[in-house]
This record gives structure tokens, C-alpha cells and sequence, in this order.
């Protein structure tokens, strides 16, 4: 066969392959979309449920998810970027950071509802918060670190090595090559790679199932020790413990979460390739 | 020479050195007068960068290397415990292979050694900013950039911007690393001709990259092959009338 031909076959078949991936992701957002349109109106965003959650709107579920995103945020930042900083910067390469690694990689790998019975055992028994929204924090939190660890420490050591030697050279401290051009330099993949955990745990039920999430609190949570309704878990109970569930506040509430999601996700992509065209190696 | 008689600046004594066991420095001895410049030379291979990064402990950062002898730098062991390796490396500043800007701009990059040093002033600042840009023969040519990314200069005045970075620091040793070796013919000049124009007032230990480049520039030069100093001499001589027969092989070409 012609060569030629052949060339062409192939980016055919490797543009439809492509294709096949975009697929699904358009028919999904666009069916949620179509089907949950109707479902957005201002009370829906900014109103409690009524009737049994088969009227009014879904705030504190808005809101339950906003808070633990950040709650979860406030526990995984430091955390995972402190430790991705030791990992990269000052861990030689020994058997325990060898270890650590390992276990990092294996958290990742880890299903959600395991961590979700973990933070029960852990945090809502052991420790005693209560089903609450630290134990809710704390356990995405351990569920987001790998994450957000593993996407800091490929930012990190991306920064040519050579710059950390001219810090040094000028007199540098390790300390003051990280924050003066490794950090800044690394930022925006850690922005990225922090982006993107955040998102998991924003969507995740299994975890906060056991740890947070209540069934129907019309109401928004008032301290850290508080139960909370969430989008992902409200949206596994309308869909499957309600019945004659108006299908549009379904679709609605599925639409609301995905808005989030993507916009974060988008958010992600915009500071990515803002920072790549700054870079200047 | 005119500093004959007076202790050197540096001495390195009895230095053996290895990375994982391979030896790449054997009992190396060797001063190095102040305010003149010293060349090391050789075919690569030698040893050159490694004693040079043995001068402001560099090669700390590398694991698994083993050292014996001692580098005195005004008569104090620079390896002795305890040494302040901030003040050290203040002390002998370092210019590398290819020039390394670091991000940010020409201004920025000149005062990153004062600035990590804590040196806030800005009427002091700016007058490093011109001294470091002067004495490096850069500052007529950036004195209308300072304010642009360092990486929009060319090549040799990149590598003139990471000398001045050094010198910002007022370093009492400059080491350069081949800081020609990417550079044209007249960007090389530049350089050698600010070299000249700094060795009035510093000590300069070099690596050239090329023999020609080593005999101009070279008050004392110093032949390194296999790890070994095979011999050392003012350049006036050593070039002309070198004494070992591998260094007479090596200059006139007959390998290397």
C-alpha cells in the first residue's frame, strides 16, 4: 500500500479516536444541561427545600459543598505543598523518603469509600468531632493530598536545577532559592495540580457520606462541628431515597455541580497557560 | 610577578577528590596570588571544574563525593566545621558555562546577591546596579534596558549580566566556569577585556575554553590532565617554555 494512504488511514482513525474521547464528555454536560435548564431559577440557587426537598431550591447543599472545598483547602494546601517542597527540595534519596513516595502514590490509588470509612474510624469516632464538617474537611483533605503532593513535587522539580545552584553561588540560602525562584517559578503547576484535587473532593460522595453529610438540614451550617447538607451526596439522595422526585430539580442539581466543577477546572487551565506564556525557560 | 612573596589568596593543599569513588582530583597543591588572574587549563576530563567548585563548596551539593587535603582561602580552612558557607560563597562569587539569567529582569538579576544578602537601600542599590554593570563593560549597552526580562539579552551580554550578578556582592574571588564557551568571537572579547579590568581589584580563577583563550589571559596558568596538576607557572613562561613534556604536547596540539 501507498504510504501515503496508509499516513492518511491513520490520522483518520486517530482523529476518530480522539473524537470518541470528546463524545461522551459533550453528551453528558450537554443532556444535564438540556434537561436542567428549566430547574435554574433564583430561588433554586438561593432558597431552602421544602416539601420533602421536591420543592424550593438547594442553597445550603451550595453552600455545604463551597465550605468544605475550602475547608478542605485550608488542610491539603499546606500540608501537600509543605510536604511536596521537603520531598523535592531537602530529602535526600534515602529508604524513608523512598517510602513516603511510595505511599503517595498508593494513597491516589486508594477508592474513596475507604477514606470515607477511614474519617468515620478516625475523626468522627476516635476523635470525636461527630459527623461535622471538619471530619468532613479533614478526611477530603487526606483523600486530596496525594494530589495536590504529587502534582506540587513534578512542579517543583521541573525548575531547572541550575537556578538553585546560581542562588547558591550568590550566596543563597536553600530556604531563600525556594522562595525567591523556585516557588514563584513552580507556582503555577502547583496552582494547577492544587486546582485539580480540590475538584475531586468537591465532587465526591463516598467520603463525606460517613463524615458530614446530612440527609435534609434546610438550613446552613453554623460552626465547624455542624453537620451540612453537600451537592454530591443531596444529588445520591434525590435521585435514588426520594420518591416522586420532580426529574428537573434532579437534573438541576446535577447541573449546578458540574457548572462548579468545570468552572474550576477551567479556572485551572486559564492560570496554566497564563503563567506557560510568562515562563521565561 | 608583583605579588610574589606575599601569601597567596588561596591554597589549595594535598586536595584529592571523588564522586562515587572515582577519583577526579589527585593530591592537587596550588596557589593562587591575589589580584592577578589564574588560569586552569587542560583537556577536558582534567579536574578544572572541580577544584574550582572546590573553591566555594559547590560540589556540596552533590552526594556522594570524598575529599582529603585542605583550601585555604586567606590562610583559613574553608572546609574546616563551622564555616559559613552564605559567607563563603559572598566571598568567592561564581560565573558558570553558559549563562544562567535567572527570571526577572536586568535590574533584578544584577542585585539578586545583594538583595538575598538584605540589602533594601535604594540609593545603595542602584549604586551596585551601576558599579556591577560598569566594571562587567555592560552598562552602555543595558543602561535604557535595565527594566527588560534579562533573558531579551544576547548571548555574551547575558553572560556580562551574570558576571555583573557576581560582582554585585563585592566578592573578594570571581571563579569563571568556560564563561566564553557560548559565545562569538567579539562577545569573547568583551568579556576577557572586563576580566583585565577586574583583576586590578579581585582574584580570578578561570577555566578557558581554549588554549588561546588561556594564554591571553593567563598571569599564572595551570595544567590539569586526569585529575592530576602537572605543572603551574606564570602564563609568560609556561606558554612559551613549558617544562613537562605533556604540557609542551598538549599546547602545541599534539592532543587534547
Amino acid at each position: 500500500m501507498n504510504r501515503h494512504i496508509q499516513q492518511k488511514i491513520g490520522f483518520i482513525l486517530l482523529g476518530l479516536t480522539a473524537l470518541m474521547v470528546v463524545m461522551p464528555i459533550l453528551f453528558v454536560v450537554g443532556h444535564i444541561a438540556a434537561s436542567g435548564a428549566r430547574a435554574i431559577t433564583e430561588e433554586f440557587i438561593t432558597g431552602m427545600p421544602r416539601n420533602g426537598m421536591k420543592e424550593g431550591g438547594i442553597l445550603p447543599a451550595i453552600v455545604g459543598t463551597l465550605v468544605l472545598t475550602l475547608g478542605t483547602a485550608l488542610v491539603a494546601i499546606p500540608l501537600g505543598v509543605g510536604g511536596a517542597i521537603y520531598l523535592s527540595e531537602y530529602a535526600r534519596d534515602t529508604w524513608l523518603t523512598r517510602t513516603v513516595r511510595l505511599a503517595i502514590i498508593n494513597l491516589a490509588g486508594i477508592p474513596s469509600v475507604v477514606y470515607g470509612l477511614f474519617g468515620l474510624g478516625m475523626f468522627v469516632l476516635f476523635l470525636r468531632f461527630g459527623t461535622s464538617i471538619l471530619a468532613g474537611c479533614l478526611t477530603l483533605a487526606i483523600m486530596t493530598l496525594p494530589v495536590i503532593v504529587s502534582a506540587a513535587e513534578e512542579a517543583l522539580r521541573a525548575v531547572p536545577v541550575e537556578f538553585r545552584t546560581v542562588i547558591f553561588s550568590l550566596g543563597g540560602t536553600r530556604w531563600q532559592s525556594i522562595r525567591y525562584i523556585v516557588l514563584p517559578q513552580a507556582l503555577p503547576g502547583i496552582i494547577t495540580g492544587v486546582i485539580l484535587g480540590l475538584l475531586r473532593a468537591a465532587g465526591e460522595t463516598a467520603p463525606i457520606l460517613f463524615t458530614v453529610a446530612a440527609f435534609y438540614l434546610p438550613r446552613l451550617p453554623r460552626s465547624i462541628f455542624d453537620e451540612t447538607m453537600a451537592l454530591p451526596y443531596h444529588l445520591y439522595v434525590i435521585s435514588t431515597h426520594v420518591p416522586g422526585m420532580p426529574m428537573h430539580i434532579q437534573y438541576g442539581t446535577a447541573l449546578v455541580l458540574l457548572v462548579l466543577v468545570l468552572s474550576m477546572n477551567l479556572l485551572a487551565s486559564l492560570i496554566r497557560s497564563y503563567y506557560r506564556k510568562r515562563r521565561q525557560w | 610577578m608583583s605579588d610574589q612573596g606575599r601569601p597567596p589568596k588561596i591554597r589549595i593543599e594535598n586536595v584529592s577528590y571523588s564522586y562515587d569513588g572515582k577519583l577526579a582530583l589527585r593530591n592537587v597543591t596550588l596557589d593562587i596570588p591575589a589580584r592577578a588572574i589564574t588560569v586552569l587549563f587542560g583537556p577536558a576530563g582534567g579536574g578544572k571544574t572541580t577544584l574550582l567548585r572546590l573553591i566555594n563548596r559547590l560540589n556540596d551539593l552533590i552526594e556522594g563525593t570524598q575529599m582529603s587535603g585542605r583550601v585555604l582561602l586567606d590562610g583559613e580552612d574553608i572546609y574546616a566545621p563551622g564555616t559559613d558557607l552564605v559567607e563563603l560563597r559572598r566571598r568567592v562569587g561564581m560565573v558558570f558555562a553558559l549563562p544562567l539569567p535567572l527570571p526577572g529582569t536586568v535590574r533584578e538579576n544584577v542585585l539578586y546577591g545583594p538583595k538575598l544578602a538584605g540589602v533594601r537601600d535604594r540609593t545603595r542599590l542602584d549604586e551596585i546596579l551601576y558599579r556591577s554593570l560598569q566594571q562587567a563593560a555592560l552598562w552602555d549597552e543595558v543602561k535604557d534596558r535595565l527594566d527588560d526580562p534579562a533573558s531579551t539579552l544576547s548571548g555574551g551580554q547575558q553572560q556580562r549580566l551574570c558576571i555583573a550578578r557576581s560582582l554585585a556582592l563585592e566578592p573578594e574571588v570571581l571563579l569563571l566556569d568556560e564563561p566564553t564557551s557560548g559565545l562569538d568571537p567579539i562577545s569573547t572579547g568583551k568579556v576577557e577585556e572586563s576580566l583585565f579590568n577586574l583583576k586590578r581589584n579581585y582574584t580570578i580563577v578561570i577555566v578557558p575554553h581554549s588554549i588561546q583563550q588561556a594564554a591571553r589571559v593567563a598571569d599564572v596558568a595551570a595544567f590539569m590532565l586526569m585529575g592530576e596538576l602537572v605543572e603551574c607557572g606564570p602564563g609568560s613562561a609556561l606558554f612559551v617554555r613549558p617544562r613537562d613534556r605533556r604540557t609542551e604536547d598538549y599546547i602545541t596540539g599534539r592532543f587534547g
